[in-house]
C-alpha cells in the first residue's frame, strides 16, 4: 500500500462529512427520520409507507444541490471511468443489494453506526469488504478498471 | 415546517456528498484501492459525519417525538440475517465497479454526466426487481 499524498483532502473530507452527520441529525432530531437513501428511494418506488412528501423533498434537496455548489463554486470535480455495461451491472447490484440489505452508505454506514446498531456495523463491514474486494480484483488482478 | 426541514437536509446531505468528495466516483474508487496508491479522504467523511451524527442520535434515543412532532422512528431490529449480509455484499461489489453508491448517484443526476443516469435507471431497476420478487415470496 502507498499512500497517495497529493490526493488526500483530510480537511474537506472532515467538513463534507461533519455536513453528511448535520444532515443525519437534523434529519431524525426535527422529522423522526433515518437519512437513508435507498431506503427512502425505495419506500418512494413502492408508494408504500407514510411521509413521501417529506421523503420526496429531502431527495429533491439532494437532486439540487449541485444546482447551488455549481452555481458559487463552479463544476464539482467528477471522473467515471466505468463504461456502459459496468455502469449497468452496478446500478443493478447496488439497487438489489441495497435494497435487500435494507441501506446503504447513508442508512447503515453513517445513520446507523451513529446509532450504534450491531446490525448496520455488520452491513458496513460486509459492504466495505466486498468494495475493496472488487477493486483489487477489478485493477490489479484482471488489470484495467472496466 | 416538516417538508421544509426534509428539504433542507436533503440539501445539506447533498452539498457535504460534494464538498467530501465522495460524488467524485474516481475518488471513491482511489479509496476503495488499498493496492494501489491509497487515498484515505474518505474514511475521514465517515468519520466527520458520525462523529457529528453520534450525539444526534443519542438525543433522539431518549425522545419519543421529533422536533416537529413526528413519532421517533428508530429502527429496533438487532438480528443479523442472510439479508442484511446477502444484500450489502452485493452492494459492495456494484460500489467497487463504478465508485457510486445511492447518495453520490441522485446528487450527480444534475451535473451533467450522461454515466450517472444510466446507473441511476439500473439501481432502480434493482429496488423494482427486488421489490418484484418480494412480493412474490409473500404470495
Amino acid at each position: 500500500m502507498t499512500l497517495d499524498w497529493p490526493a488526500f483532502t483530510p480537511w474537506t473530507a472532515l467538513a463534507g462529512g461533519a455536513l453528511i452527520g448535520l444532515s443525519a441529525g437534523l434529519f431524525i432530531l426535527a422529522n423522526g427520520r433515518i437519512a437513508g437513501i435507498s431506503g427512502l428511494l425505495g419506500s418512494l418506488l413502492q408508494r408504500q409507507g407514510e411521509g413521501l412528501g417529506e421523503k420526496g423533498l429531502f431527495l429533491l434537496g439532494l437532486l439540487l444541490a449541485p444546482l447551488l455548489w455549481m452555481a458559487v463554486a463552479g463544476a464539482p470535480q467528477v471522473r467515471i471511468d466505468a463504461g456502459w455495461p459496468a455502469l449497468l451491472l452496478a446500478g443493478l447490484l447496488v439497487g438489489v443489494g441495497t435494497r435487500y440489505a435494507s441501506g446503504c452508505t447513508s442508512g447503515h454506514g453513517v445513520c446507523g453506526l451513529a446509532r450504534l446498531s450491531p446490525r448496520s456495523l455488520a452491513a458496513t463491514l460486509a459492504f466495505m469488504a466486498t468494495g475493496f474486494l472488487t477493486v483489487f480484483v477489478l485493477r490489479h488482478l484482471i488489470g484495467g478498471a472496466p | 415546517m416538516k417538508r421544509f426541514s426534509a428539504f433542507l437536509a436533503g440539501l445539506l446531505f447533498g452539498l457535504g456528498l460534494l464538498l467530501a468528495g465522495m460524488a467524485n466516483p474516481a475518488k471513491v474508487l482511489a479509496f476503495l484501492d488499498l493496492a494501489g496508491a491509497w487515498d484515505p479522504s474518505l474514511a475521514l467523511v465517515m468519520g466527520g459525519a458520525i462523529g457529528v451524527a453520534l450525539p444526534t442520535f443519542a438525543l433522539a434515543r431518549g425522545r419519543r417525538q421529533s422536533w416537529l412532532g413526528a413519532p421517533m422512528q428508530l429502527p429496533s431490529r438487532r438480528d443479523l440475517d442472510g439479508r442484511l449480509i446477502g444484500g450489502s455484499l452485493l452492494f459492495g461489489v456494484g460500489w467497487g465497479i463504478a465508485g457510486i453508491c445511492p447518495g453520490p448517484a441522485l446528487v450527480l443526476l444534475l451535473t451533467g454526466h450522461w454515466q450517472v443516469w444510466l446507473f441511476v435507471v439500473a439501481m432502480l431497476a434493482g429496488m423494482g426487481l427486488h421489490a418484484t420478487l418480494q412480493a412474490r415470496a409473500g404470495n
